[in-house]
């Protein structure tokens, strides 16, 4: 074996050892890169209990209710398929609207509503001009917001 | 294959191909970068939901994009270097990660200066944001790397073994948005079916994309070919050029 070849065999070594050593450590820390929970999660109890977690979802449309003299605000997150109450007390982001995704930071309380300390708005990777949105939305497919409140 | 990569490899030859090269290199950046500047922040439409904000795009998808690939070019060259001992190589990496940290800082930063507004927060510990930040530090910690040898050989050896370990970050960056949850959104142009952004916002956007992979090109041209006089400076050919 010539020494070049034997320098090729300890690179490949190298990557393929990395490979494997990620591998592994991704899969045994698969729980905590999870940046949040959905309601379906956490109805199948996957969720903590005590501690402090995230929570993701969309905001149900017509579930936004705000205190008329306080920043309170109450709505309903949901994955399509179970549904979460939340409480917040705080400034929401631009993006927040009924339809948006979001993720919410905070405890969840015994009577299963979730009080948020933070409210994240989730982005989602469509961009377009508003005339094209609107245009969407009277075709009646506007993005996997407006598709998810439809199959709702 | 192997004859190619050493031909290429020899500074002499190197240099001639990168002078004729950087003029080219140059003139494409510099069209592509203001008509993409121009493109974006005038002509492209606002969005249907951020309005404005989202003109950010054109300077934090290029340099995502590149902090990604001039890490790949990094271990590439590593590989070539340990396995072929061949110099340009080395003096493409060393040169190559400064450029390479800046581009990654810049995407950090825009992508803070967006998210306050849009998110509601500069930064969160979620998989995209925190790999990303990784791959700042595998920079950083290669320049150092760089600098702590005074043997530039023993320099680019080190360097080489660093950047091959950190490769594995690159499709973690990538995938992240599919593999976890995260705040980040998904893939918008490198999907496989058809680019979720209107043909309005993306034409600016691919002419910003070509723009920051030329400057990056030029820039590695110009300090390559420094780097080559300055360790090639006692060879026939290089006193020829200097005494012209």
């Amino acid at each position: 074996m010539t020494s070049r070849k034997k320098r090729i065999l300890i690179v490949s070594f190298i990557l393929i050892g990395i490979s494997i050593a990620a591998t592994l450590i991704l899969t045994a820390f698969e729980e905590n890169l999870m940046y949040f929970y959905s309601p379906t999660e956490i109805a199948n109890g996957e969720a903590p209990k005590v501690r402090a977690f995230r929570i993701g979802g969309l905001v149900l449309t017509n579930s936004v209710k705000r205190n008329p003299n306080d920043l309170k605000v109450t709505f309903v997150l949901t994955d399509t398929v179970n549904e979460i109450k939340v409480i917040y007390d705080g400034i929401l982001p631009d993006l927040f609207r009924e339809g948006q995704g979001i993720v919410a930071n905070g405890k969840m309380k015994p009577d299963n509503v979730f009080v948020a300390d933070e409210v994240l708005a989730k982005h989602d990777e469509n961009y377009m001009p508003p005339e094209v949105a609107k245009a969407l939305e009277d075709a009646g497919a506007l993005n996997p917001y407006q598709e998810n409140k439809v199959a709702k | 294959m192997y004859k190619w990569i050493h031909q290429f490899g020899s500074p002499k030859y190197f240099y001639d191909i990168s002078l004729c090269l950087s003029k080219w290199v140059t003139i494409v950046c510099i069209v592509c970068f203001i008509s993409g500047l121009y493109g974006g922040l005038v002509l492209a439409p606002a969005d249907y939901q951020q309005g404005d904000s989202f003109r950010i795009i054109y300077v934090h998808v290029p340099a995502a994009w590149m902090s990604l690939f001039i890490y790949i070019v990094l271990a590439a060259s590593g590989a070539i270097s340990l396995i072929w001992h061949i110099k340009i190589s080395d003096i493409i990496a060393r040169v190559s990660a400064p450029i390479g940290a800046s581009y990654t800082f810049l995407a950090l930063s825009t992508g803070a200066i967006w998210g306050k507004p849009m998110w509601g927060t500069y930064w969160v510990w979620d998989a995209r944001l925190t790999s990303e930040l990784i791959l700042l530090f595998l920079y950083l910690g290669y320049m150092a790397l760089q600098s702590a040898f005074d043997d530039k050989r023993i320099a680019a050896r080190a360097g080489a073994v660093l950047a091959l370990i950190g490769i594995i970050n690159i499709p973690i960056i990538h995938y992240s948005v599919e593999w976890w949850s995260t705040l980040h959104q998904g893939p918008t142009i490198t999907k496989l079916d058809k680019p979720s952004i209107h043909f309005t916002m993306l034409i600016p956007l691919i002419l910003m994309v070509i723009a920051f992979k030329t400057f990056y090109i030029t820039t590695v041209l110009i300090k390559t070919r420094s780097e080559i006089l300055k360790y090639e400076c006692n060879s026939s050919w290089v006193k020829k050029i200097l005494g012209n």
